[in-house]
């Protein structure tokens, strides 16, 4: 299990003078579930992009368990982006084999039935709905046990029973495998039914404004009575919190 | 799928029609400078069974396949590089555009005469003519390579052997099949005139030794030959390969 200690003191766009995020401390605890809300281009990617090494984070301070966490290369990570991103010209079970070191049939077999696509490792992506691929991509993920999870928004624009689904996946797959978990959404339900802790961000340039700890029990429920005033609750107190302020008014 | 709307048979169905054509037209002419299929038909067996139509053609195959080959290898390798490497590109742009516009009259000339009427200055002509088109459709396809699923690649750290066989390279083949296809026809024709230029043998010298005897039903039936070669690889080699490299990419969903 991994503990990350994420420093950023201000990180600017590609080839401009624009800061996109700006002093961004936290850390993620071993095993802990984190989600991250802010508004569109509050750089939520950015930072994932970040973790993951798919952004330079040359004069930043992340800290993998204390070391340097060096664009994730010694640490096995999955990353669930905001498309599901499978190769298309590779059947499902190519697509999961393609991440693994060697072949490794078995694993693929029960990780295709613990996402509910048993059978249907054959199928080109083209040939699954998006849901279907989304959990695929979900699947590629976990496949290579990873120490560390990134999901970009990844129930975006699925209808509600389906991301309900895929939220369910995703709680029961991160139990199994006991990695931190780093989530951004923008939708505050999501976070609250999956999240240990919140972290909500400002407008660009972008900074941490508030971080509140999700202490209901878990399992959570879909719009339960428990959820729904928690959530009640936070945005009576931050009723802008969702568009990046916690001004009272 | 009914016969009327299978393929095969549109297929079919448009070689009747050009053939009734050309039977048609060369009645009406009534010429030998436009022969009947059946006078072309007859050159066609009397070339194949009598003269030298089988060797000919094994010849120029051999020197389109060598040329070919070599001309895809280099096209497809310079073509990524130049995709992928701004720089390179911006240097060898100039080059390339040159090189695209010499007629290929030229190459074959200089060729033969820089290197000798020797089969090596035949392919590298032809190489030569071939290349600048494969590099101009591959760096196009290099360009405009899906970053997110390279970005796949790298998060899950793959091997750069298999980032580029199961991620770059397959984003590529729409645009080597289309420069393969391209290139095929493009050779022949340099190829022919080559050998009508430089060579003993092949199908080129041997179009040239008809031309000078006005053997019009002789030069077609080497065309025959000719398209039908093409026909026969289009066939088995391209279709099946277009299928293969549109696998996952033109299935309906379930």
């Amino acid at each position: 299990m991994i503990e990350l200690d994420i420093a950023i003191k201000d990180k600017y766009y590609a080839n401009s003078t624009s800061v996109v995020l700006k002093d961004i401390a936290f850390n993620v605890k071993p095993g802990e579930f984190v989600a991250i809300i802010g508004p569109s281009g509050s750089g939520k990617t950015t930072l994932l992009n970040m973790l993951s090494g798919l952004e330079d984070a040359t004069g930043q301070k992340l800290l993998c368990n204390g070391k340097e966490l060096n664009g994730c290369k010694e640490y096995q990570l999955g990353y669930v982006f905001q498309q599901p991103r499978l190769m298309p010209w590779l059947t499902v079970n190519e697509n999961l084999q393609l991440v693994l070191p060697t072949a490794q049939e078995q694993k693929i077999e029960t990780l295709l039935a613990q996402v509910g696509l048993a059978g249907k490792g054959d199928y080109y992506p083209k040939q699954l709905s998006g849901g279907m691929q989304r959990r695929v991509a979900i699947a590629r993920a976990f496949a290579v046990n990873p120490e560390l999870i990134l999901l970009d928004e990844p129930f975006n624009s699925l209808d509600a029973p389906t991301a309900a689904k895929l939220r369910l996946l995703l709680v029961n797959l991160c139990k199994s495998c006991e990695s931190s978990v780093v989530f951004v959404t923008h939708d505050l339900s999501e976070a609250i039914n999956l999240a240990d802790r919140i972290i909500f961000m400002s407008n660009s340039p972008s900074s941490i404004i508030h971080q509140v700890t999700v202490d209901l029990p878990k399992p959570r429920k879909e719009c339960g009575s428990l959820e729904l005033t928690w959530q009640a609750k936070l945005m009576n107190q931050y009723p802008h919190i969702l568009s990046g302020s916690v001004a009272s008014s | 799928m009914s016969l009327l709307t299978s393929p095969v048979y549109g297929r079919l169905l448009m070689l009747i029609i050009i053939a009734s054509a050309w039977q048609s037209i060369a009645w009406f002419v009534n010429s030998s400078d436009f022969p009947s299929l059946f006078i072309v038909s007859e050159s066609f067996i009397y070339h194949l069974f009598q003269g030298d139509m089988l060797v000919n053609l094994s010849v120029t195959l051999t020197r389109v396949l060598i040329s070919f080959t070599i001309a895809m290898i280099l096209g497809v390798i310079i073509g990524i590089l130049m995709g992928i490497n701004k720089r390179l590109n911006q240097l060898s742009d100039t080059l390339l555009i040159i090189i695209l516009n010499i007629p290929a009259l030229v190459t074959i000339l200089l060729c033969y005469i820089w290197f000798g009427l020797v089969e090596s200055a035949a392919i590298l002509a032809v190489v030569i003519n071939k290349v600048p088109t494969v590099v101009v459709m591959i760096r196009e396809g290099a360009r405009v390579v899906d970053e997110d699923l390279l970005n796949v690649a790298k998060v899950y750290k793959l091997s750069l052997s298999k980032t580029f066989f199961y991620v770059f390279l397959p984003q590529l083949y729409p645009y080597i099949m289309a420069s393969a296809r391209a290139g095929l026809s493009l050779i022949w024709k340099i190829v022919l005139v080559v050998e009508l230029l430089g060579r003993s043998d092949g199908v080129g010298f041997a179009l040239n030794t008809l031309f000078q005897f006005f053997d019009i039903a002789g030069i077609l039936a080497y065309t025959f030959a000719f398209i039908s070669i093409v026909l026969v690889i289009e066939n088995l080699i391209f279709r099946p390969l277009d299928k293969l490299i549109a696998r996952g990419v033109h299935h309906d969903r379930t």
